[in-house]
């Protein structure tokens, strides 16, 4: 353990805080100056990211800043549409419907499996109104 | 009496009006640090999982799996909404926030059922992320295959 944090690349994590931050930021000033729902921030970010990913831009944002521009939600777009590609290279057409939730499916599969987990142990909310 | 909503709004429209401009600094702030500390935190899990000699793809699933995760069990405890209210888009744009809209509307429609209330209530917000995603991973490997 003590090996792991003498190899820590500190320049690489404040570029993580750097750039998700700054991606935050873009989504903070689309709340507060649109009346978008976050639904919509959300589904705006996963295409974005996926198209970005596509055109093979976000790679370079994922290279400098690592976690910071795979983290935000863009990045999920990224990854499906890397997976993607991946998979068209090597399956041909089909790779376009099997690579993108393969590249994701770790994601997706935890988030449902905490999510229901964490709602069947939750307690119902107290209504304060 | 008032639809809180309406009260919710008509309370935002004065606030816009009285203070135009530093709610957004400060918004725009928190959320910086908070997202960028989220991030910070996938880093750190993703260099030790390259430290363990584990590929990137690997790495990054891991980090999505521990961030998921850690966030649905703090909406379950609901801690998160706490954050979620002082970070805004910082806590809302990493992957804990897809996270959190499926636990959310889950807790709050348990009462419906097991299937038709949490099962399906889930997927609110996430269900339209997922659509749109893998809809547009799609067109851009179909678009790929077309042109590479």
């Amino acid at each position: 353990m003590q090996e792991f944090f003498q190899n820590i690349n500190y320049m690489h994590i404040l570029y993580a805080f750097l750039v998700g931050g700054a991606i935050c930021i873009i989504g903070q000033i689309l709340i507060d100056k649109t009346k978008l729902t976050p639904a919509r921030i959300l589904v705006i970010f996963v295409t974005l990211g996926a198209i970005l990913g596509g055109l093979g831009i976000y790679q370079y944002l994922v290279d400098f800043a690592g976690a910071g521009a795979t983290v935000p939600l863009t990045g999920f777009g990224y990854n499906l549409a890397k997976g993607a590609k991946e998979a068209v290279d090597q399956y041909g057409l089909v790779g376009a419907f099997i690579g993108g939730t393969k590249a994701a499916a770790g994601g997706i599969a935890a988030a449902i499996f905490f999510g229901y987990i964490a709602s069947l142990i939750s307690k119902p909310k107290m209504k304060k109104q | 009496m008032d639809n809180p909503q309406d009260t919710q709004k008509k309370y935002q429209d004065y606030i816009d009006k009285k203070s135009p401009n530093s709610p957004i600094l400060k918004n725009c702030f928190n959320a910086f640090w908070v997202g960028g500390l989220i991030c910070v935190i996938g880093e750190l899990i993703s260099q030790f999982c390259k430290f363990k000699g584990l590929d990137i793809q690997t790495s990054g699933t891991i980090v999505s799996i521990i961030l998921i995760g850690i966030s649905a069990f703090l909406t379950g405890l609901n801690i998160f909404n706490k954050i979620g209210k002082f970070a805004g888009a910082g806590s809302l744009i990493p992957i804990t926030g897809f996270a959190n809209s499926i636990v959310s509307p889950a807790m709050e429609y348990k009462s419906e059922g097991y299937v038709m209330g949490v099962g399906a209530k889930m997927f609110t917000v996430a269900g339209p992320v997922l659509v749109y995603g893998i809809s547009s991973s799609i067109v851009v490997g179909i678009i790929y295959f077309i042109f590479k």
